[in-house]
């Protein structure tokens, strides 16, 4: 075979497929020590390992939550954590048929002669550490690699650095495995159009899946995380149909079919906003080789955060708010989103953080 | 957007897709003068213009073919020929509902330093050419690049270059109102197992996909021809089933749904064996998001040929006889095709041919 033959091929096919399962989608909640900092101190919380856990355990205790959804990415303090009856997390998760993954990247890091360009950090050791987060009960994986338009980017440097060092990190948590999700985020900043971004989008999902061949990526056992193809951050905004038209036909040009599944990243789009995209894309009537659902962070959690404020008389609401969420996202990857999702306090509101760092 | 879109876009859509209708395929009828003269030779035909001239009008006048066909590709001296009551044979085509193509390769040259592996010419004044078959009737065109399998090969050379060499004859046809059937073929030859062959598929089409990326080629506005997946001439044969598990598993690694038709090449398979296979592998129950069908040049006209021997006497007899190969791959595109199709021991015959030069 051009893939190389993992011990876990089996397994690996099997979970990348079940986290495609339609109705179903992933929970992001893999933000790091510092990121998470940054959204508990927009809610006056105090960035500490209790709060930290507790919001964890808000989310995933949730009556009726977890049947939306296939997976959640962990942060690796969050994979050793347990609930407040002593539970560990991943065992809660389990129990539910719900696969626990990791995220193994460490952060990006800046390309010399570029204007401000990246390439994403973490390969050493990592076969060690997804031994480690196997035995933890990890089954999944994720890495994210940034691009960004501008008037020369992405560079031809730039493009090939990630798409490369994406397609190490895959073949690395292969052998060891975790299905690796490939997320390949082109940043919304800018004023270009959505045809720009469609381009963008084509060229960097070309040389990942040539890069992914090259490495003898499973492609069967792998997931892609892309962005949704939109106008830039700074031009007007176009509707939801458009946006599913240009997303799915750059799919339709880059994608093979033997990826079993396509789980979008939410940017900077508001919880409303990314589910109706999601909910467009999924009543397009053309080829879809690939199921198509969500692996949100903020897109899942904007409001529940909000509601929840650290406190611990509003955990009930702010679970609610967050059911609300999951069912919405549940429903449009069946094509099924009506739009009458109850908005929860900041449902609406744009996430957009100019120059987005984690 | 990434893709090139000139003035033939919508067309080249709409031709791509008409050729890749299920039930239909192409005949590949495009023998330059000096492959046609060892068909010729071994009928004991005289390698002349009437002959050559004869042969075609057989073929494009048997009667019940045409529903079978989406398309025939022509040489070019062919494409300016008529019957013998004086019609050109591309109107005959197009009022039957069969397009007109053209190759417009000049054939393979060695590549120095490598152990006999090649790339294609006839770039040169491609788009003048184009534009000349375009006005006489032409609306696809193919060209055949030429990898094998051995020690080292195919070597990252031969890859790069005959990829590039088809992105570039690709794009320039596509400016020019022409389909472009993109044929990466890999000889059969040598004693490797089906595996290997898989391998080498997979690393080609993902060369030849990336290419065409990287040239803005519109993919939706392409058909590719590849060979299909078996084990080499000088290794045992297996059933169509793991040919059709083999080939289909490595398409859907790697090409890209956006994709409408592949149209096999035959390669050295015999007729029969070239229909079975194409009809196992529209059998598999798998998701195909382009339609399989044929591009068969000898596994069509072998048998036909045979029955006709240069005699005018055997035409009826000769048309008849390929009937039945075009109505039992027709079948085979809808995998409907029960075997046995005619009881003609040519039918049965390799057509493989050590180190195969057109």
């Amino acid at each position: 075979m051009s893939c190389f033959t993992s011990k876990f091929a089996d397994e690996l096919i099997a979970n990348a497929a079940y986290i495609g399962t339609p109705g179903k989608g992933i929970l992001a909640a893999d933000e790091s020590t510092g990121t998470i900092g940054k959204r508990l101190a927009s809610i006056n919380v105090e960035n500490v390992e209790s709060n930290r856990r507790a919001l964890r355990e808000l989310l995933f205790t949730t009556p009726g939550a977890l049947p939306c959804l296939s997976g959640v990415i962990l942060f690796e303090e969050t994979l050793y954590q347990k609930s407040s009856n002593g539970t560990p997390f991943v065992e809660i998760l389990k129990s539910a048929g719900v696969l626990p993954g990791i995220k193994v990247d460490k952060g990006t890091v800046e390309l010399a002669g570029t204007n401000g360009e990246t390439t994403t950090q973490g390969l050493d050791g990592l076969g060690e550490r997804c031994k480690k987060y196997y035995e933890a009960g990890a089954r999944f994986a994720k890495w994210r690699a940034v691009l960004k338009i501008g008037q020369n980017e992405p560079s031809e440097l730039a493009i090939h650095e990630n798409a490369y060092g994406l397609a190490r990190y895959a073949v690395i948590c292969q052998e060891n495995g975790l299905v690796p999700i490939v997320e390949p985020e082109i940043l919304v900043d800018g004023s270009h159009d959505i045809h720009k971004c469609a381009a963008v989008t084509e060229r960097v999902l070309a040389a990942c899946y040539k890069a992914l061949s090259d490495h003898h990526v499973l492609l069967e056992g792998t997931l892609l995380k892309p962005n949704m193809v939109t106008p830039g951050s700074e031009s007007a905004k176009v509707a939801p149909e458009v946006i599913a038209e240009h997303t799915v036909r750059a799919l339709q040009r880059t994608v093979p079919a033997a990826v079993p599944a396509i789980v979008f990243l939410s940017g900077g789009q508001s919880e409303e906003e990314a589910t109706r995209n999601l909910n467009a894309m999924n009543q397009l009537k053309t080829k879809k080789p690939w199921f198509l659902s969500f692996s949100f962070g903020r897109a899942l959690q904007q409001s529940t955060l909000k509601t929840w404020g650290g406190k611990e008389e509003n955990v009930k609401k702010a679970q609610e708010a967050f059911l609300v969420r999951c069912k919405a996202n549940s429903e449009a990857t069946l094509g099924a989103y009506k739009g009458d999702a109850k908005l929860g306090e900041g449902a609406a509101e744009s996430l957009h953080v100019k120059d987005y760092k984690y | 957007m990434s893709a090139f879109v000139g003035k033939y876009a919508d067309e080249l859509i709409k031709t791509a897709k008409y050729i890749a209708t299920p039930g239909k395929g192409i005949l590949a009828a495009d023998e330059s003068t000096g492959t046609i003269g060892k068909r010729f030779a071994s009928i004991n035909v005289e390698n002349i213009e009437s002959n050559r001239q004869a042969l075609r009008e057989l073929l494009f006048t048997s009667p019940g073919t045409f529903p079978c066909l989406s398309g025939v590709i022509l040489f070019e001296e062919t494409l300016y020929q008529k019957t013998s009551d004086g019609k050109p044979f591309v109107d005959l085509l197009m009022e039957s509902g069969v397009i007109p193509g053209i190759k417009v390769d000049k054939g393979v040259v060695d590549l120095a330093g490598t152990n006999g592996e090649t790339t294609t010419q006839g770039l040169d004044s491609l788009g003048t050419r184009c534009q000349e078959y375009y006005k006489a009737g032409a609306r696809f065109a193919k060209w055949r690049a030429v990898l094998k399998i051995g020690a080292t090969e195919p070597s990252e050379l031969s890859i790069q270059d005959n990829a590039k060499g088809l992105a570039r004859y690709a794009i320039i046809c596509q400016e020019n109102g022409l389909v472009p059937i993109v044929e990466p073929e890999i000889l059969t030859d040598g004693s490797h197992d089906i595996k290997q062959c898989a391998a080498v598929t997979e690393t080609v089409l993902a060369a030849v996909y990336k290419a065409l990326n990287e040239h803005h080629v519109l993919l939706e506005g392409t058909l590719l021809k590849p060979n299909m997946v078996t084990p080499g001439s000088d290794s045992p044969k297996v059933t169509p089933e793991v040919i059709a598990d083999y080939t289909v598993t490595a398409l859907r690694r790697t090409v890209p749904p956006a994709v409408p038709g592949i149209v096999f090449l035959s390669g050295g398979q015999s007729e029969e064996e070239a229909t079975l296979n194409l009809n196992a592998m529209n059998k598999l129950d798998v998701l195909k998001p382009w339609t399989l069908t044929f591009s068969f040049g000898r596994a069509l006209q072998q048998s036909t040929l045979k029955a006709w021997a240069g005699k005018t006497e055997n035409v009826a007899k000769a048309q008849a006889t390929f009937l039945t190969r075009c109505k039992a791959n027709s079948d085979a595109t809808l995998g409907k095709y029960t075997g046995g199709a005619s009881g003609d021991s040519a039918a049965s015959e390799s057509l493989y041919v050590k180190g195969y030069k057109y």
